[in-house]
């Protein structure tokens, strides 16, 4: 800080409640270990993330469909400075993988060290307890036996 | 669709402005913007505000400004397209223009980010994107978003960190001759590259820094154009837009931004010129890997050739097109909502052949001259094509 006059305004905390009525059955599957996505049954279109109503078509009929989980590393980075509500959290790598269902997706990258992260890599996506007591979800390498 | 001129200009020091609100702040820019254009705030019917917010204490920057510039009582808006925020403004105003609503509007870019602490405006700047799907349990940040390209760009074209430091030095040299500029002082390729990790593989020297400033633009109709007897005014020849998914992840691929390749074809024909004749142009420089984007969305280069326009000079003064001599984004500073607008500002002036000190001049052939607005990641796109 410069060290100029200011006035200190008043403190102000926001916490949004962020509503999932409508794709609830995606965090529910995370529970179950499993990964989910919507597909439009009138034009077919897979979606992740997850929505409600189709962007294609504008239909809102629905299914839920399991994916594999499995896919390819397109691209990643290493976050070194971190936003103020990750600040305990320490240098978590973040990459885009494109699942074999055709739909890209974007999490941590975990349990690979650094110099063996390749682009093209073939990676999982599984759900992780983090430990607030949510359920998120990471890329693991994928091995071929776990 | 009426014709459209910037007809004055204004713009404040920009850096950490903790000497000043953000009212005080603007006025640094209206002031010169109205004289320059010899109007008084009485003249003027309409005005347009870009500007995020959120950083500091205004909720409601346009009738805030308004009423501290003595405007109080004109058609107001303020606009938000991320980090194109002040390109959007200008787009807004000169639609009113162009429409035959109104014959003169003013266009205020203003942001003040260091009124909260650095960590905080990492986190705000960070949650603009898909929040849920990518902010909540993922961190992601503003040059973390961009990392994600720099990453897919130097692993497909070979591109190099050394290769990325060439922008940042570049536009360095030029701040370091700009009075207004946020960094003004030259940096070498090893100062970059051994400033801190940011986000890999950018380091501190590839980023944009976080930066309070203003910039201000009077346009005009060309029956006020005329009635003004205006000099040397600079018509607003083409502007062109798009946007792109909020979720990085659906995006088709990470070596360029398709929201820009299809704004500035929009440009380029509205405008009817071509790459070719540009003289000089701002792209939307906020990491160093943006800035070789730009040169191929905007169609300088061909694909994977952005690298060897900056290793060639190709885009100092003397090269085939300069960009950023004002020190872009990158080192003249990036003060979100006023961007937009200070492009258009030092693309006028390079226009009207008025940029001090001359070595910051751009030689004129076509006096042609483009800015090219990102927001955020290749969320929003404007770009504007200017003639005088
Ligand atoms: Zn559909």
């Amino acid at each position: 800080m410069s060290g100029l006059p200011v006035i200190k305004s008043r403190k102000l905390e926001i916490t949004y409640n962020i509503p999932i009525s409508k794709t609830v059955r995606f965090w529910e599957g995370l529970k179950e270990g499993k990964i989910l996505a919507t597909r439009c049954r009138n034009c077919g279109k897979l979606h992740f993330p997850p929505a409600a109503d189709c962007s294609q078509c504008y239909s809102s009929d629905m299914e839920w469909v399991e994916l594999s989980g499995e896919g390819r590393l397109v691209t990643y980075t290493h976050v070194i400075v971190r936003p103020k509500s990750f600040q305990e959290e320490q240098p978590y790598t973040v990459g885009i993988a494109e699942l074999k269902e055709g739909v890209k997706v974007l999490a941590w990258l975990t349990d690979v060290k650094r110099k063996d992260i390749k682009i093209g890599m073939e990676l999982k996506m599984v759900p992780k307890q983090l430990p607030d007591g949510r359920i998120a979800y990471v890329f693991k390498p994928l091995t071929t036996r776990e | 669709m009426r014709r459209v001129a910037v007809i004055g200009v204004g713009h404040s020091r920009f850096g950490d402005r903790q000497d000043v609100n953000v009212k005080e702040l603007a006025f640094e820019s209206v002031k010169p913007a109205l004289e320059d254009a010899g109007l008084t705030p009485k003249d003027i019917p309409y005005v347009t505000v870009g500007s995020i917010g959120v950083w500091y204490e205004e909720p409601l920057p346009a009738v805030a400004i308004a009423e501290y510039c003595g405007l109080t009582g004109a058609g107001l808006v303020r606009v938000e397209a991320a980090c194109a925020t002040g390109s959007a403004a200008v787009y807004s105003a000169y639609t009113a223009i162009a429409s035959g609503a109104v014959d003169l509007a003013l266009v205020v870019g203003v942001e003040k980010m260091r009124e909260v602490d650095t960590s905080l405006a990492v986190e705000l700047i960070g949650r603009a994107g898909s929040y849920l799907w990518e902010f909540e349990y993922f961190g992601m940040t503003f040059p973390s978003y961009y990392a994600l390209y720099a990453t897919a760009y130097m692993n497909r074209y070979g591109a190099t960190e050394e290769d990325l430091a060439l922008v940042a030095v570049k536009n360095h040299k030029y701040a370091a001759l700009n009075p207004l500029a946020h960094l003004q002082k030259e940096i070498s390729v090893e100062d970059v590259l051994s400033s801190y990790m940011i986000s890999w593989p950018l380091k501190l020297y590839d980023c944009s820094p976080i930066t309070d400033g203003s910039a201000a633009l009077v346009l005009a109709s060309e029956e006020k154009v005329r009635e003004l007897r205006v000099d040397t005014p600079v018509w607003i020849a083409g502007v062109g837009y798009s946007s792109g998914s909020s979720t990085l992840s659906q995006r088709s691929d990470f070596l360029g931004l398709d929201a820009a390749v299809k704004a500035s074809q929009m440009a380029y024909r509205i405008a009817g010129v071509r790459p070719d004749q540009i003289d000089s142009a701002n792209v939307h420089d906020c990491f160093t890997i943006a800035e070789l984007l730009a040169y191929e969305d905007l169609g300088f280069c061909r694909r994977g050739e952005g690298v060897k326009m900056i290793r060639d000079g190709e885009t100092e003064i003397g090269g085939r097109i300069p960009v950023n001599v004002d020190g872009g984004l990158k080192a003249k500073g990036h003060p979100i909502g006023a961007t937009g607008v200070s492009m258009i500002v030092e693309q006028t002036k390079q226009l009207r052949e008025e940029v001090k000190p001359s070595a910051r001049q751009a030689p004129m052939k076509n006096y042609i001259a483009l800015t090219h607005n990102v927001g955020g990641t290749g969320h929003y796109c404007y770009v504007t094509v200017l003639k005088r």
